[in-house]
C-alpha cells in the first residue's frame, strides 16, 4: 500500500449511512463496518432503520433500508444526529437519506443504479448529480455495480445475480479504505459465513477488495479519515443489540437461579429476535415456546412459572394489548414472571418497524380493576442485559410479574458492551417452600413473607403442598375463594403494597449535575443518550444550571423520587410520546411545574433537538 | 423433605375442603365423582396431578379436587397446561373445559395443544349450552336450537369436537357419557394412561338450561339401543340383544340388523390407529347412527415434552452445559 497517512484528517467520531433497497445489503454492511470499528477499539452506536415490508418494490422510497453507524474516540450514547458519509446504493437511498445529512458531508453513489427508471421511482424530476441540487456535498460517483461484475468476471460459475449481491462488499471495501480499516474481520466472518458455498466466499472477497483497492489506485476520494481508538474503561468488550443482551441477561437470570429458562413468545417485530437469541440456547436448559397467538404465550408463561420454571414472555404494544387479561391472571395468582415489550410506533398495528414511549401507560393502568405491576425500562442495547436479570430478581421476590419496557430503537441499535465474569454476577436466590406431610401444619398458598410480602412459591411436585389458585377474589391467608368485601380490600391493597415495597430493593435514583436548582430534565427509556449528550454539552457551553435524572425503574419509583422533583424550579420530560411520563408524575406528585417535550415522530430524539429545546427554556 | 405420601390413595384423598356449588342434577358431579374414583387407581403421587380449567360451569372443577390446580381465564387452559408441562414433563395434568370455553373463546389453544401432542387429558364437558352465563346457544348446540340469544333458533353450523380434535392430528380421541359412570371411569383410565394429548368429550347434561339435549341418548335403560360402545379389533354391534351392527356401504355407514342378510363379518372393525375410519365415525350422529362411546383412536406418537426435553438434552451432549462466559465471548470481541 502506498503511504497515503499524509492525507488522513483526524476526527474525534463520525457518522456513517449506508442505505440502500431492503435487499441491497445494508444491515449487513453497516454491521460489517460496525463489528470492525469495535474491534479497532472506537466507541460506538448504532441504528438501523428499515421498512415494514421485506421487499418493498425495488428502487422505491419504500424500500430504503438504512444502517447508521457512530463512531468515535470518546465515550458516545447515540447512532448520531447527522451522517457525514452516505452510502447511497440507488437514488431512493439518497432521496431518503439527504434531508439527514451534515452539510459538506460525502456522498458515495452506486452511478450505475441511477437510470431514468430508478430515478422515476424515487420521484427525481431531474438527476441530482446533474442538475447541481448536491452542490454543498462532496460526491462520489462510482459505478458499483459495473465495477463489481468486472471484478467478478472470472467466477464463471456465478449469475450475474448472484455478482450483483456483492457490490454491498464493494462499497464496504471502499469505506474501509476511506477510514483506513483493516479488512481481517469481514474477510473472517465472509469465510464463516460461506464456508459451505466457497465460490460465494471468493466472490464477496474479492469485491470487498476491490473497494478497497479502488480507492487507493484511483485515488478518487481525496479525503481520508483517522478516528482513534476511544479510551473505554479497561476490559473485554464486544458488540450487542438490545435484544441481544436482553437474551443474555433472562439466561444469565435463569443459571443465577439454577432453573430452566422458559419462553413463551408469539413473534412480533420488534421482539422476535429476543426469541431468535433465545432458541439455539438449548443446552442452557433454555425451552422456548413459540405459541398459536399472543395470548397463548402469556398463558404458557403463567403454567411455566407456576411448574417452578423462570418464565418470560415477550411481545410489542399490540401483543401486550392482548395479554392483558392474562397478565392480569398472573396478577391474582402472584407468580414471578418477566414480559418483555419492545416498543413499536402504535396505536394498533402502527409502525411496527418505528420506535416509540407510547406503552408507559398501558404498561402501568392498561387493565382491569386495582391491578399494579413493577415496571423497568432499560437506558441503552447494553443496560437491557441488566434490566432484564433485575426485573427476573424483583418478579422472584415479591412473586409478581414483571414488565420491561424496552424500545425498536434499543432493541435494533448496537453499543460496545463491557462483559461482565459471570463470576461476579450475584445468584438470584429462590426459596421453595419444602414437603409436608399428614401432621404438619397445614399449607397457606397465600401467608406472605413479612418483609417482601411475597407469597410461596410452592411447586406441583412437591408433597403436602396441594393447592388450587384462581382467577377469581380470594380471601387472605387461605387464597380460598371469597367475596367477602373486606378481603377485596385487603387483598387489593397487599398487592398494591408488596409492589410499592419493591422500592426497598434497587437503588435510589441518581441525579447528574446539581442536586437542586433551576431545571431537571426526567428522561426514561432510550432517550437517555440524546438527552444526556445534550444535557452536558448545554451545561459545558452555557453553563446552564440544569440537571438530568434518568428513570429506570417506573413502578415504583425510587423511594428519593420525590426529594428529587421537589429540588428544581421546572422539570422538563422529553419522551417519545405524547407526555405520559409527564402525566404520571404530574398525578402522582400533584405537580405544577412539569413541562412536557413529546416527540411524537416515531424516531428517537436527536442531540441536537433537546439541545435547542434547553436553549429555549433558559433564553425565554 | 418428608418422604412422599404413601401411593395407596383413596378418593378421600382427592376430595378438597371446598362445597361444590354445581346445580343440584347437574352432570358434573357423576364426572368429579368418577375422577375422584380413578385417581387413586392411576399409581400417581398425589402431588402429581394438576388440574387446569377456564371459566365456565365445568371450570370450577379444580376447587374441588384436592390436588394442584389453576382455575384460570376463559379459554386458556390448553395454554397454561402447556406452559405447565414444559416447565414440569413429570406431572399428570388434565385441563377441565366446555364446550362453550373450549370450542369458542378457547377454540385455537385447543386445536394447537392437540396438534403439539403436549402430555394433557384434555376433559371437554360438552352440555351444548352456555350455563354459567345463563342460557345462551354454544357452538355445539344444534341448529335451530332456541336459547335467549337465538329466540328464533340458532342459524348457525356446530362444531363437532372430535373431527375438530382429529383434524388437529390428536393421538387420543374418545368420548363418554356423564350418566354412564362405569365406562366413563374406564375411557378416563385410558385418557390418562395415554402418552400426549388425549382429548375426551363428554356428553354432560345442563339440567337447567338444557334438560333434554341428550333424550334417547343417556336413558340408562335404553341407551345401548342407541349409543355404540367401540372397542379396538371388534365389530361394531349394538344393541340391548347385540342384533344391530354398523357397515360400510361405499364410503358411508350403514346401521343394518344381523341376523337376517348381514352377519358379524359384514360389520366394521373397529381400528384404533385407523385415521379414517375415526372420522367416519366422529361423524356418526344421532339421531340417524348410534353416536360411538369409548376410545375412537388412540395412536402413540412422541410427546411435546420428549421433543422438546431431547433436544435439550442433545445440545447438552453436542455443546456441553451452557457456560455462560463462553456465551457472552461467542461474538467479535476486543480488549481495551
Amino acid at each position: 500500500m502506498s503511504d497515503p497517512t499524509a492525507h488522513f484528517e483526524e476526527l474525534e467520531s463520525v457518522v456513517i449511512r449506508f442505505a440502500g433497497d431492503s435487499g441491497d445489503g445494508m444491515q449487513l454492511t453497516g454491521t460489517q463496518f460496525t463489528t470492525t470499528s469495535a474491534v479497532f477499539g472506537n466507541d460506538i452506536s448504532t441504528l438501523p432503520d428499515y421498512p415494514a415490508e421485506i421487499r418493498a418494490p425495488a428502487g422505491t422510497l419504500a424500500g430504503v433500508s438504512g444502517f447508521q453507524v457512530n463512531l468515535s474516540q470518546h465515550d458516545i450514547l447515540t447512532p448520531g444526529d447527522a451522517p457525514f458519509v452516505l452510502v447511497a446504493m440507488n437514488p431512493a437511498a439518497l432521496k431518503a437519506s439527504l434531508p439527514d445529512l451534515e452539510i459538506g458531508g460525502i456522498i458515495i453513489v452506486n452511478t450505475d443504479a441511477f437510470t431514468p427508471t430508478n430515478l422515476k421511482k424515487a420521484d427525481y424530476e431531474s438527476n441530482p448529480l446533474e442538475d447541481g441540487s448536491l452542490k454543498s456535498y462532496e460526491v462520489h460517483e462510482v459505478p458499483l455495480t459495473s465495477l463489481t461484475r468486472e471484478a467478478l468476471k472470472g467466477l464463471e460459475t456465478l449469475s450475474t445475480k448472484e455478482k450483483d449481491r456483492c457490490q454491498n462488499f464493494f462499497a464496504l471495501g471502499m469505506t474501509f479504505w476511506i477510514f483506513d480499516r483493516s479488512l481481517d474481520t469481514s474477510e473472517s466472518w465472509i469465510e464463516n459465513k460461506f464456508a459451505k458455498k466457497p465460490e460465494i466466499a471468493q466472490a464477496n472477497k474479492i469485491a470487498l477488495e476491490t473497494g478497497f483497492f479502488f480507492g487507493e489506485t484511483t485515488e478518487v476520494f481525496r479525503r481520508r479519515f483517522h478516528i482513534r481508538p476511544a479510551s473505554l474503561p479497561a476490559g473485554t468488550y464486544r458488540n450487542v443489540t438490545g435484544n441481544e443482551a436482553m437474551a443474555l441477561g433472562l439466561v444469565t437470570a435463569a443459571q443465577k437461579m439454577d432453573k430452566p429458562l422458559f419462553y413463551g413468545s408469539y413473534p412480533i417485530t420488534p421482539a422476535s429476535d429476543i426469541l431468535h437469541a433465545l432458541a439455539p440456547l438449548r443446552n442452557f436448559d433454555v425451552r422456548t415456546f413459540q405459541a398459536e397467538d399472543e395470548i397463548a404465550a402469556m398463558g404458557s408463561v403463567i403454567g411455566a412459572a407456576f411448574g417452578g420454571a423462570l418464565a418470560v414472555t415477550g411481545t410489542s404494544g399490540p401483543g401486550l394489548a392482548l395479554k392483558s387479561e392474562a397478565m392480569n391472571l398472573a396478577i391474582m395468582l402472584e407468580l414471578p414472571m418477566v414480559i418483555v415489550n419492545v416498543q413499536r410506533g402504535g396505536p394498533s398495528t402502527g409502525l411496527p418497524t418505528k420506535t416509540e414511549q407510547a406503552d408507559l401507560l398501558q404498561a402501568l393502568y392498561g387493565r382491569n380493576g386495582e391491578s399494579p405491576i413493577p415496571v423497568l425500562a432499560p437506558k441503552g442495547p447494553s443496560d437491557c442485559f441488566d434490566i432484564a436479570y433485575e426485573a427476573c430478581r424483583l418478579a422472584v421476590r415479591a412473586m409478581t410479574p414483571v414488565l420491561v419496557l424496552s424500545e425498536g430503537y434499543l432493541a435494533n441499535s448496537s453499543e460496545p458492551w463491557l462483559i461482565p465474569d459471570p463470576n461476579d454476577i450475584e445468584p438470584i436466590v429462590v426459596k421453595h417452600p419444602e414437603g409436608r406431610s399428614e401432621d404438619d401444619a397445614p399449607f397457606f398458598p397465600y401467608l406472605r413473607d413479612e418483609e417482601t410480602l411475597g407469597r410461596p412459591w410452592a411447586i406441583p411436585g412437591t408433597p403436602g403442598l396441594e393447592h388450587r389458585i384462581g382467577g377469581l377474589a380470594k380471601a387472605p391467608i387461605t387464597g380460598n375463594v371469597s367475596q367477602d368485601p373486606r378481603h377485596h380490600e385487603q387483598m387489593i391493597k397487599l398487592r398494591a403494597e408488596k409492589v410499592a415495597r419493591l422500592a426497598n430493593a434497587v437503588p435510589e435514583q441518581d441525579v447528574f449535575g446539581p442536586a437542586e436548582g433551576d431545571l431537571l430534565v426526567i428522561t426514561w427509556g432510550g432517550t437517555f443518550g440524546a438527552v444526556r449528550t445534550a444535557v452536558t454539552r448545554a451545561r459545558k457551553n452555557h453553563n446552564y444550571d440544569v440537571a438530568h435524572a434518568h428513570l429506570r425503574f417506573l413502578n415504583p419509583f425510587p423511594r428519593n423520587m420525590e426529594k428529587i422533583l421537589r429540588s428544581y424550579k421546572r422539570i422538563l420530560v422529553p419522551e417519545l410520546n405524547n407526555g405520559q411520563l409527564a402525566f404520571v408524575l404530574r398525578g402522582t406528585y400533584g405537580l405544577d411545574n412539569i413541562i412536557s417535550y413529546p416527540k411524537l415522530h416515531a424516531r428517537p430524539f436527536k442531540i441536537g433537538e433537546v439541545y435547542q429545546k434547553l436553549e429555549e427554556l433558559f433564553n425565554n | 423433605m418428608t418422604e412422599p405420601i404413601s401411593l395407596e390413595l383413596t378418593r378421600k384423598d382427592f376430595v378438597s375442603d371446598q362445597t361444590v356449588r354445581w346445580c343440584p342434577g347437574c352432570g358434573d358431579y357423576a364426572i368429579l365423582a368418577q375422577l375422584q374414583k380413578v385417581l387413586p387407581e392411576l399409581g400417581i403421587p398425589k402431588e402429581k396431578i394438576v388440574f387446569i380449567s377456564g371459566i365456565g360451569c365445568s371450570s370450577r372443577f379444580p376447587y374441588y379436587m384436592n390436588t394442584f390446580g389453576i382455575h384460570s381465564i376463559h379459554g386458556r387452559a390448553p395454554t397454561l397446561a402447556s406452559g405447565l408441562a414444559a416447565a414440569n414433563p413429570d406431572l399428570n395434568i388434565w385441563v377441565i373445559t366446555g364446550d362453550g370455553d373450549g370450542l369458542s373463546i378457547g377454540g385455537n389453544h385447543l386445536i394447537h395443544a392437540i396438534r403439539r401432542n403436549v402430555n394433557l387429558n384434555i376433559l371437554l364437558f360438552n352440555n351444548r349450552i352456555y350455563g354459567l352465563t345463563k342460557g345462551q346457544y354454544s357452538p355445539t348446540s344444534r341448529k335451530g336450537k332456541k336459547t335467549k340469544s337465538s329466540p328464533m333458533g340458532s342459524i348457525e353450523q356446530p362444531l363437532n369436537p372430535l373431527t375438530l380434535a382429529l383434524s388437529a392430528e390428536a393421538t387420543f380421541v374418545a368420548r363418554a357419557m356423564d350418566t354412564d359412570t362405569v365406562h366413563l371411569g374406564e375411557v378416563l383410565k385410558a385418557a390418562a394412561a395415554h402418552e400426549g394429548t388425549s382429548f375426551v368429550e363428554i356428553y354432560q347434561n345442563c339440567v337447567i338450561f338444557n334438560p333434554n339435549e341428550w333424550t334417547g341418548i343417556d336413558d340408562r335403560r335404553t341407551r345401548s339401543d342407541h349409543v355404540i360402545y367401540l372397542e379396538h379389533g371388534q365389530p361394531l354391534i349394538f344393541g340391548k340383544n347385540n342384533d344391530k351392527g354398523v357397515r360400510l356401504n361405499g364410503f358411508k355407514p350403514e346401521v343394518v340388523d344381523l341376523g337376517g342378510e348381514f352377519t358379524e363379518k359384514d360389520l366394521i372393525v373397529h381400528d384404533e390407529t385407523s385415521q379414517e375410519l375415526a372420522y367416519i365415525l366422529a361423524h356418526m350422529e344421532h339421531p340417524t347412527y348410534p353416536p360411538p362411546m369409548g376410545i375412537i383412536r388412540s395412536v402413540r406418537k412422541p410427546t411435546y415434552t420428549e421433543e422438546l426435553m431431547g433436544q435439550v438434552r442433545m445440545a447438552q451432549e453436542r455443546n456441553g452445559m451452557g457456560d455462560l462466559k463462553s456465551l457472552y465471548h461467542s461474538s467479535d470481541i476486543w480488549t481495551v
